[in-house]
C-alpha cells in the first residue's frame, strides 16, 4: 500500500484492467492475450478458473514429436495449441488456474524489459501471495512450494510491453499428465524426479479464493486496479488481428506420431 | 591488472571495438545501433542486420529464432521476427526499412550463434535497404554504450 500511495504522490500510478474469467477456454484466453499484448497499450490482469476440456498447450518452438505422447493424444482427441510465448508445455484442464500479467514496460520501470528481471518480479509478486501460508519458492523459472513446481511460465516480449503468464496447478488429474513426455530440458532442481513426485496441487495449500484474492492484492501494491468486465473489451478493434497461437491439425500430430515410431 | 587493462583497450582500439568494463559487452565502431538493441551493418544499398552482444547478454541462452521469409518488407521500429531464450520469446526490431534479401539459415540449426558470435555469424537477416535517410535516426556506437550504460544503471 504505501509503494502505492508512494507513487501516487509522484502521480504515476499505473492503471491495471483485472478480468475476471471461468471456463473460457485456453485457446480463446491465448488469442485474447495476444491480442490484447499487441493491439492494447493498456497494462492487465487476467485470470481464468479451468478451461473448460483438457489440451496441451506447447510453447513457440516446442517439437511436438519430443514433448507429446502423440498416439494417446490421437486416441483420446486432446487438443494441442502452439501458444505464442515460448517455454515448456503443459496439460491444462478444468483444474487449471490461469494469471496473465501485460504491462507496458514504463509501467514497471524497475524491470528491464528482458526474460529473467521479468521472472524475478513475477517471483517477488507472488512470494507477497504466498507470505506466510506456504514454503514458496521461484525455482529457476517455475513456482514451487518447497521444491515441488504447481506453476509454469512463460513469457512474451515486444518493443514496449511484455506478457507474463502462468499456468497454475489448483489440482489435476494423473491421467492427464500422462499425455506429456520426459522433457529433455528439464530444470535441474527436477532432479530425476517423474512428473507425479516433482509437481503438487496448490488446493491442498489454500483456498481458491484466497489465492485470487491475494493475488489481485499484490497487483494493487504496484498498480490502481481496475476490474473490469470481458464484455467490455473493444472486439471491433481486435477481430482483424491475426494471431501466431494456433490449434495444431490433426495431420501435424499424425506425422509426428510417425517420428515416435 | 593495469596492464591488462592497457593491454586489452590498445587491442580494442586497433580491433576497432569499444570495451565497457563495468557490462563487458561489446559494442563495434563501425555500425548503426536501435534503442531496441539491433545493429545494422550498412554497405551501400544492403544492410546485415542481427542483435547486439548487450542484448544477447540480457536474453540468455538462444533456443530458437523465428525468421521472416526473403522477400518480406521490414519497416524501421517494427518486428520481424523473434528470438526465443529462458522461457520467453522476443521480438526482434528492424533498424531500417526494406526488403529482406537473404535470411541467416544457419540459426535454424544453431540458434546458439546469436549469443556466441553476435556481430558475425549469428547475424539474422539481410535487407535491401528503400530510405538510407532512416540510418540517422540510429545511434552510433558511442551514443549505443552510452545508452547501455544508463539502462544497466537505471536497474
Amino acid at each position: 500500500m504505501s509503494s502505492v500511495l508512494g507513487k501516487a504522490r509522484e502521480g504515476i500510478v499505473p492503471l491495471m484492467k483485472v478480468v475476471r474469467l471461468k471456463g473460457m477456454s485456453i485457446l480463446d484466453q491465448l488469442h485474447l492475450e495476444e491480442r490484447l499484448l499487441r493491439t492494447s497499450s493498456d497494462n492487465w490482469c487476467l485470470i481464468n478458473h479451468g478451461t473448460n476440456s483438457p489440451a496441451i498447450v506447447m510453447g513457440l518452438s516446442g517439437k511436438l514429436s519430443e514433448l507429446v505422447e502423440t498416439k494417446s493424444v490421437l486416441r483420446d482427441h486432446i487438443p494441442i495449441i502452439r501458444r505464442f510465448t515460448g517455454g515448456g508445455t503443459v496439460v491444462v484442464d478444468n483444474g487449471t488456474i490461469f494469471v496473465t500479467l501485460i504491462c507496458n514496460k514504463d509501467a514497471v520501470p524497475n524491470v528491464q524489459p528482458f526474460p529473467r528481471p521479468i521472472m524475478s518480479w513475477s517471483g517477488l509478486l507472488y512470494g507477497k501471495v504466498f507470505e506466510g501460508l506456504a514454503d514458496f519458492h521461484l525455482r529457476e523459472n517455475d513456482y514451487a512450494f518447497g521444491d515441488r513446481k504447481f506453476g509454469g511460465n512463460a513469457q512474451s516480449i515486444t518493443k514496449n510491453r511484455w506478457i507474463h503468464h502462468t499456468s497454475f496447478l489448483w489440482d489435476y488429474q494423473v491421467k492427464n499428465m500422462s499425455y506429456l513426455k520426459l522433457p529433455s530440458k528439464a530444470p535441474k532442481y527436477r532432479l530425476t524426479r517423474d512428473h507425479t513426485d516433482f509437481i503438487c496441487r496448490m488446493k491442498e495449500h489454500m483456498p481458491r479464493s484466497e489465492f485470487i484474492e491475494r493475488t489481485i492484492k499484490a497487483v494493487g501494491d504496484e498498480f490502481s486496479v481496475s476490474p473490469v468486465s470481458l464484455d467490455s473489451i473493444d472486439i471491433d478493434s481486435v477481430s482483424e488481428y491475426v494471431h501466431t497461437t494456433r490449434l495444431l491439425t490433426e495431420q501435424e500430430i499424425r506425422e509426428a506420431s510417425i517420428l515416435q515410431t | 591488472m593495469a596492464c591488462r587493462q592497457l593491454w586489452a583497450s590498445r587491442a580494442a582500439s586497433y580491433l576497432r571495438i569499444s570495451v565497457f568494463h563495468r557490462t563487458f559487452s561489446t559494442v563495434l565502431n563501425n555500425l548503426k545501433y536501435a534503442d531496441s538493441h539491433e545493429w545494422v551493418k550498412v554497405d551501400g544499398n544492403s544492410a546485415t542486420i542481427g542483435i547486439t552482444d548487450h542484448a544477447q547478454d540480457h536474453l540468455g541462452d538462444v533456443v530458437y529464432v523465428e525468421l521472416p521469409e526473403v522477400g518480406a518488407a521490414v519497416t524501421q521500429g517494427d518486428g520481424f521476427g523473434a528470438v526465443e531464450s529462458v522461457k520467453a520469446t522476443s521480438d526482434i526490431n528492424s533498424p531500417v526499412s526494406g526488403k529482406v534479401v537473404e535470411i541467416n539459415e544457419e540459426l535454424s540449426n544453431s540458434p546458439a550463434l546469436v549469443n556466441s558470435s553476435p556481430y558475425e555469424n549469428g547475424w539474422i537477416i539481410k535487407v535491401e535497404l528503400s530510405d538510407n535517410s532512416e540510418l540517422n535516426k540510429l545511434m552510433d556506437s558511442e551514443q549505443y554504450s552510452k545508452f547501455c550504460e544508463e539502462e544497466d544503471s537505471k536497474h
